[in-house]
């Protein structure tokens, strides 16, 4: 167990009975979320996230495996672990009859507040979250971006230091889903773990230091966005020459560097390259080695593939996968 | 991908006002302790009498459900058992009391069930409370339910003409008696409501439940003229005692066994369904 971490899962398993088949939901989890970063959980629906952040906020006890928080065991020792997590999403509500007010003042009441103390935390959560004119309103009246801003406040009452947010976008429009963002960016500014399951690879690639791909109830990629995307191999580098009588030898340097086959581009300056796996120091060596040939290079650059294309490179299927049938299901 | 080191940054996006006031609400001077179990228990009672405010339809059921029951038993029935409506009345008013109240105990699993299927549960399992709060909480909310549905049920009986012989002391105590029986029955509609998958498939369940519970017993009809068998169930069915010991109390004439009878089952029920309840919420998926 490092410090460092503020979750840490060694092969979660849960799987669920229905009948006589057995869903494997999650299937073998490891994770290692360091303290004050963001981590991104990303996999379609059904892959097994929302389990795997139930187990991790002591709502599911683990079939097998561990797991910890801050260093407290999420089965044994789970009233501490529901001391310093706060939770956000479609499974963790808000009372809908109730005013948004009366929500938070009800959680802070259940955290320990004084009945005065109380209402003055939920005030201040209402007016930051840019809800003080609804304060006094059923929350089912609320808009989407209303309610998911709700939900967070809900789960800051206590002003976590570990906060699970399960899918906090989804279904939002750009604008609220920017909101939830910049909130997210401001607690992890001020030091609290970020843990987000998502199924959108931007949310992922905008917010999370480290992504951890799930299918199937298996983590199958893990890494930043720069890695996975490296790791896929189907990045491409760009280079301009100066001059077209200096472009076959600019392709000689670029193939022997990269490994890779040289794509001449019509345009007679311009040439392209794949990068192979690991190409990462390869490309780096690129710049001085065609300097060193003497060959002029203003312009370079090097193109990415997306999450999306990562994805199904590493799946084999598309994210926006809605059928639930995804999970894997043993007789 | 920037080193996170919990140090303020100036990117633009976290140096707006709401971004700094986001900051000041967000940040705590002191952690609070965490509260009592009696403290969380009130507070999850002061939720189920928020609800009943925002809600009040839900009331509809508690006063309109014992106006019927009281209203159509007396007149379709009083004729044709007891000779009169006016002498029915003072055999089934306790009884239909019961019947009345123990019908709104089922709302307790539906908005139980509602909580779950809506997420609401998962956020209060999330919390480092003591376990049983959220539950106990709403069995006490529940009580001020049952409360108002007995005193419209007996309000209407002494308009209609019941008479107690007990007076106010001995209709209070049938009611204290009544709200005792009605939270230790409430934990068999608490199971159900973790066990099922709606809240219609709890109001369904919870009416099988109830129907033999109510009608197999001593509210309507003296079960001398019953079958055997059914005069077998009767007999041991606590909704038979508690009508027993309901009419005792109201009429001044309650022997201790029935009401102890009561309690006992009360007690019996408590403790062998409150912890059936938190093991099935505990172990919840």
């Amino acid at each position: 167990m490092s410090d460092d971490l503020a979750v840490e899962a060694h092969g979660l398993v849960k799987h669920f009975r229905t009948g006589k088949s057995v869903t494997r939901a999650v299937d073998g989890v490891d994770l290692a979320v360091r303290r004050g970063s963001v981590y991104g959980v990303l996999g379609p629906n059904g892959a097994g996230k929302t389990t795997a952040v139930r187990m991790l906020a002591t709502l599911l006890r683990p079939d097998a495996g561990t797991a910890s928080v801050l260093g407290h065991d999420v089965v044994r020792d789970a009233d501490a672990v529901r001391s310093v997590v706060g939770l956000t999403g479609q499974y963790a509500s808000v009372d809908e009859d109730l005013t948004g007010l009366e929500n938070l003042v009800m959680l802070a009441r259940l955290y320990g507040f004084t009945a005065p103390g109380a209402r003055r935390r939920a005030n201040d959560l209402m007016g930051a979250f840019g809800l003080a004119d609804a304060a006094a309103r059923q929350v089912k009246t609320y808009s989407g971006g209303m309610r998911r801003r709700i939900d967070l406040a809900a789960s800051l009452v206590m002003s976590p230091e570990v906060l699970f947010l399960d899918e906090p976008t989804t279904g939002l429009d750009p604008r609220s889903r920017n909101q939830v963002w910049d909130i997210v960016r401001v607690l992890v500014d001020d030091g609290a773990t970020v843990l987000l399951t998502t199924q959108y690879l931007e949310e992922a690639d905008q917010l999370a230091d480290r992504i951890a791909v799930i299918d199937h109830g298996k983590v199958i990629a893990e890494g930043t966005a720069t890695q996975l995307k490296a790791s896929v191999g189907e990045g491409s580098v760009q280079v301009r020459v100066a001059e077209a009588d200096e472009r076959p030898r600019a392709a000689e340097v670029v193939e022997r560097v990269l490994g890779t086959a040289v794509v001449l581009a019509p345009d007679p300056t311009a040439l392209s390259a794949r990068v192979p796996e690991d190409g990462g120091d390869a490309v780096a060596r690129l710049l001085p080695a065609l300097a060193e040939a003497g060959v002029s290079v203003p312009e370079f650059s090097l193109g990415q593939p997306s999450l999306d294309e990562v994805f199904l490179a590493l799946t084999g299927h598309e994210t926006q996968d809605d059928s639930p049938t995804t999970e894997s299901e043993v007789a | 991908m920037a080193e996170r080191t919990g140090t303020r940054t100036d990117d633009e996006n976290l140096a707006t006002p709401e971004a700094a006031a986001l900051r000041e609400a967000i940040a705590l001077d002191e952690r609070p302790t965490r509260p009592s179990p009696v403290s969380a228990t009130l507070t999850f009672a002061w939720r189920a009498l928020l609800k009943i405010k925002h809600v009040p339809e839900q009331l509809f059921d508690v006063t309109v459900t014992p106006v019927i029951f009281t209203l159509m038993f007396v007149y379709l029935f009083g004729g044709a058992i007891a000779g009169s409506t006016e002498e029915y009345l003072q055999y089934l008013l306790p009884g239909i009391l019961v019947q009345s109240v123990l019908f709104t105990t089922v709302y307790t699993g539906y908005t139980m069930n509602t909580d779950i299927t809506k997420g609401v549960f998962d956020r209060f399992r999330s919390l480092p409370i003591w376990r049983p709060a959220p539950i106990v909480g709403a069995l006490l909310g529940d009580t001020v339910r049952y409360t108002i549905a007995s005193v419209v049920t007996l309000l209407l009986g002494l308009v209609l003409g019941f008479r107690p012989g007990g007076g106010v002391v001995g209709v209070l105590a049938g009611v204290v008696l009544l709200l005792v029986f009605s939270f230790a029955l409430s934990w068999v509609f608490t199971i159900l409501g973790l066990v099922l998958r709606s809240p219609n498939a709890v109001m369904g369940v919870s009416m099988l439940v109830l129907m033999p519970l109510t009608f197999a017993s001593n509210v309507f009809v003296d079960p001398a003229t019953m079958p055997g068998v059914l005069q077998g169930f009767v007999k041991v069915n606590p909704v038979t005692h508690l009508v027993t010991a309901e009419r005792g109390l109201m009429a001044g004439t309650a022997g201790w066994d029935d009401v102890a009878w009561v309690l006992v089952a009360a007690v019996v029920l408590t403790a062998v369904l409150a912890p059936v309840t938190m093991r099935l919420y505990k172990n919840r998926s």
